[in-house]
């Protein structure tokens, strides 16, 4: 006989206020099988958990409801309580009459009759429940970081400290992202180079780090703790491990009109290049849409030059599969296309430029080696706008399909650019316009009022409507909210402060980790408050911008975060896993193959089988085998069998069948 | 839209919906819903399976037979399944099965799959109330329900 015992959570006043707790509880004692049924003010707490425990063993239960907040939330704990009373932590189930019931419904009785059906539901299915005993699953120990902007780089490093391998996979030739092209960095004004580049070279050399640059991840199987990766590694055409990095077939090269990517195409590179000075890998690599000699077989002159032979225009994308324990996203992020905003002109003039080419128009490695210099005739501006929220924070549904979110870093930027352009060139009038000017952080909003009180950067509330190139000069025009006026600045220069997105690539590679993201692309965390480095697929982590918009310090907090969480599972030699999987009943299996092609896992196989037939002869049939430790349950399997052998525990079709029955009593 | 769920006199048709969320995003939008108090009427009510390819059509048709007036099936939207592709067999299967239902006179109205990722707690509350409105203009619904059943 079963005898379960159903516990009613008031959650304080979060449940009791819209739910008749107590007549929820009386409802659940005429149930079948319930022997005891209580109401207490907080489930969780630890006294609501010792009279769970107590209860147990007092009246010998063989099966727990707690009708409470979601599972999601302490399925958990309640686990954990009934099983250190001595019962299997699957004969539970939780009711969920908070976030589904009380929190959604303001009419007391409506929310009462919904939690009785609910529980009612929710008893019905513990009937069924089995004891489930989990497995295990060994731990490989190492870790894959996808992205080697500073978030990657910086989580790598703290993995391999703590002694574990690492591979950065980065899709460019070279590690660094979007610092490597910054001048100087908020709030504290140091170049990014100089704080950047160690990280890069000791990553470089770190014993326990391999950089598999210009590479991608193009295929992932397995799940938490054994993880299979497939990695197209892209020509170079150059040899990895041959090239020096001297840099002579990139004085060389004849093809020198190449837009550099590095410096936003604001200048030229040549087919083969290095992408920058203090690029890690340094080593050269060919650009086969520019190439002459991969082009058309006619040139040849750095396989000439290059004395250690390491140019190889016969080189081909190659793949290599790689085995981890965890894995984390490191993407970051990208500036949005402003196509959309011609009203800036960016289409129109080459001085209407956005703060990533701002950043490289003041760099000294940059286009024009530092000196702040028109793009269009390299002539020194002396008047400059720089306009804020470009794409951001637009409404819904805006025609320009701008964000609706705040990019976060722009007003630091701005403010940064504005003060480094009056510090440079005090001869030039800087204007930046705002919506509002967001700069919480620490040591963020003094750094703003330098700008605007120190520097006599004028700060100007209101959007610019238009820019219009004319002779030579850019009309902004805008209109002034504080003052209530329209305004007209004669710039030579304006600067757009670009919303920031997800790089492109991170939904494809979402959908390989089967990792979810919002509606913005941005990799969503586990837990938004309490599990912010975890995305919700289990073995996958997330680190710096590509989860959201993020400066360095912050980019940089989240990789050691991550990082830690990856150490801690690394740590581990095996892994408990989910032991809601599916079974095929052997004796039912009519060997049809139907459950292994559904099987995103490969977790299903066919075996020989002998059977014992009725009349004592031996019978050989083919019959479905899961591997328990590759499934995941999601119960695809169950649905196609024609014969009903596969099934799955914890949702079985009998439990299911027993909570509609439930609910539509 | 909101459905008027104030009980007032029994006559007042109230459905019997029974709404099959994926734990991974649809249940976690529903949790969202909640979260936010976002209201939809109390008519809807949640079964969590592991992923919406595990909805057996024969969930469905029990549902009906025992007395359901609707059944909506959620799931993660095309592309962002946490097992990858079930949400596709769902819909190929839930198509099949909503077309055979409305051929023997259950309205396409009762049925419908939705995509609800756990961001989109909004679109879990309006597409239950749209689903509630929908079903209640529908009124009860008798075709398959086995008798027996009933009480
Ligand atoms: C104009 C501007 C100025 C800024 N100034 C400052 C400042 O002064 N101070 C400050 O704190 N912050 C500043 N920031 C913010 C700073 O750039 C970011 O915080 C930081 O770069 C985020 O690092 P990340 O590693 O997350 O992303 P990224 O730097 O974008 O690095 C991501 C890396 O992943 C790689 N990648 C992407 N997709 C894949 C894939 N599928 N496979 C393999 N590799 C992939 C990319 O190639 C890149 O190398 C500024 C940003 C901008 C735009």
């Amino acid at each position: 006989m079963h005898r379960i015992g159903v516990f009613v959570c008031h959650c304080g006043t979060n449940i009791a206020s819209t739910v008749d707790v107590k007549a929820v509880a009386e409802a659940a004692a005429k149930e079948p099988g319930v022997v005891f049924s209580a109401d207490y003010q907080y489930m969780c707490s630890e006294a609501g958990q010792n009279l769970i425990k107590d209860t147990i063993k007092e009246k010998n239960l063989t099966g727990v409801v707690v009708c409470s907040c979601s599972p999601r939330m302490h399925e958990n704990t309640f686990r954990k309580a009934v099983s250190a009373a001595g019962l299997n932590p699957y004969l539970l189930e939780v009711a969920n009459i908070r976030e589904q019931c009380s929190w959604i419904h303001k009419d007391i009785k409506d929310g009462t009759e919904k939690a009785i059906v609910l529980t009612r539901a929710a008893i019905a299915k513990v009937v069924l429940n089995a004891p489930l005993v989990a497995g295990t699953s060994p731990v490989t120990k190492r870790a894959l970081v996808i992205g080697g902007g500073i978030a990657g780089i910086q989580t790598a490093l703290d993995i391999a400290d703590a002694g574990f391998e690492v591979d950065i996979v980065e899709k460019r030739p070279t590690i660094g992202g979007k610092m490597a092209q910054l001048d100087k960095t908020f709030p504290t004004l140091d170049c990014a180079a100089c704080i950047l580049t160690p990280k890069m070279v000791e990553a470089a050399q770190h014993e326990k780090i391999r950089i598999l640059s210009y590479s991608e991840v193009c295929g992932v199987k397995g799940f938490v703790g054994s993880f299979k990766v497939k990695i197209k590694r892209k020509a170079r055409f150059v040899k990895e491990d041959v090239c020096t990095g001297c840099g002579l077939c990139t004085e060389k090269c004849p093809m020198k009109r190449v837009p550099n990517e590095f410096n936003l195409g604001m200048d030229e590179r040549r087919a083969i290049y290095i992408p920058f000075a203090q690029a890690v890998p340094k080593v050269a690599v060919i650009d086969p849409d520019h190439c002459n000699m991969l082009k058309n077989g006619k040139c040849g002159v750095c396989a000439k030059v290059c004395s250690v032979g390491a140019i190889d225009y016969k080189a081909q994308d190659s793949f290599v599969e790689e085995d981890y324990g965890a894995i984390v996203v490191a993407t970051g992020f990208e500036p949005i296309n402003i196509d959309a905003y011609d009203e800036f002109a960016y289409s129109q003039s080459k001085d209407v430029v956005t703060s990533l080419e701002y950043e490289r128009l003041m760099n000294a490695a940059g286009p024009t080696g530092g000196k702040l210099l028109r793009p269009s005739d390299g002539k020194h501006p002396h008047t400059i706008v720089f306009v804020q929220c470009v794409g951001s924070r637009e409404s819904d549904g805006s025609p320009k399909c701008g964000k609706s979110y705040c990019s976060k870093i722009c007003c630091m930027y701005t403010a940064k650019h504005a003060m480094l352009t009056r510090e440079k060139y005090p001869d030039t009038e800087v204007y930046v316009f705002y919506i509002d000017v967001r700069t919480p952080g620490k040591g963020f909003d003094e750094f703003y009022r330098r700008a605007a009180e120190q520097y006599g950067v004028h700060y100007v509330k209101g959007m610019v409507g238009k820019v219009v190139p004319e002779n030579g000069v850019l009309k902004v025009r805008a209109f002034d909210l504080i003052a209530g006026e329209q305004l007209q600045i004669n710039a030579d220069m304006v600067v757009l402060a670009t919303a920031i997105e997800p790089d492109k690539t991170a939904r494809p590679l979402a959908t390989l980790l089967t990792a979810s993201m919002d509606t913005n692309d941005f990799f969503t965390e586990a837990h938004p408050k309490l599990r912010p480095v975890e995305s919700p697929t289990a073995g996958i982590f997330l680190s710096g911008a590509c989860q959201g918009p993020k400066d360095i310090p912050e980019t940089v907090a989240q990789a050691g975060a991550a990082a830690a969480k990856v150490v801690g599972l690394l740590a581990k030699d095996s892994i408990v896993c989910n032991p809601c999987v599916a079974h095929s009943d052997e004796k039912l299996c009519n060997g049809c193959s139907r459950c292994e092609r559904v099987c995103p896992y490969g977790a299903i196989t066919y075996v020989d089988k002998e059977f014992k037939m009725p009349d004592r002869s031996i019978k050989i049939r083919r019959v479905s085998q899961v591997n328990e430790a590759v499934c995941q349950g999601c119960g695809a399997c169950t649905v196609v069998c024609p014969s009903g052998a596969m099934d799955l525990k914890g949702f079985s079709t009998e439990q299911l069948r027993a909570e509609v029955d439930a609910i539509c009593k | 839209m909101q459905v008027n769920n104030s009980t007032g006199s029994k006559d007042v048709f109230r459905p019997k919906i029974v709404a099959f969320c994926c734990n991974w995003c649809s249940y976690a939008g529903a949790d969202l819903a909640g979260t936010n108090r976002l209201n939809y009427p109390a008519d809807v009510k949640i079964i969590r399976v592991p992923c919406s390819c595990r909805v057996n059509p024969l969930f469905v048709l029990q549902a009906f037979q025992r007395g359901a007036d609707g059944v909506i099936i959620c799931g993660c939207h095309p592309g962002d399944c946490h097992y990858t592709s079930g949400n596709y067999y769902a819909r190929r299967r839930m198509t099949l099965l909503f077309s055979m239902l409305d051929f023997m006179g259950i309205e396409k109205g009762r049925t419908r799959v939705e995509w609800v990722s756990a961001a989109e707690g909004a679109k879990f509350a309006d597409t239950m109330n749209d689903f509630v409105s929908t079903v209640t203009a529908l009124g009860e619904n008798r075709r398959l329900e086995d008798l027996r059943c009933r009480k």
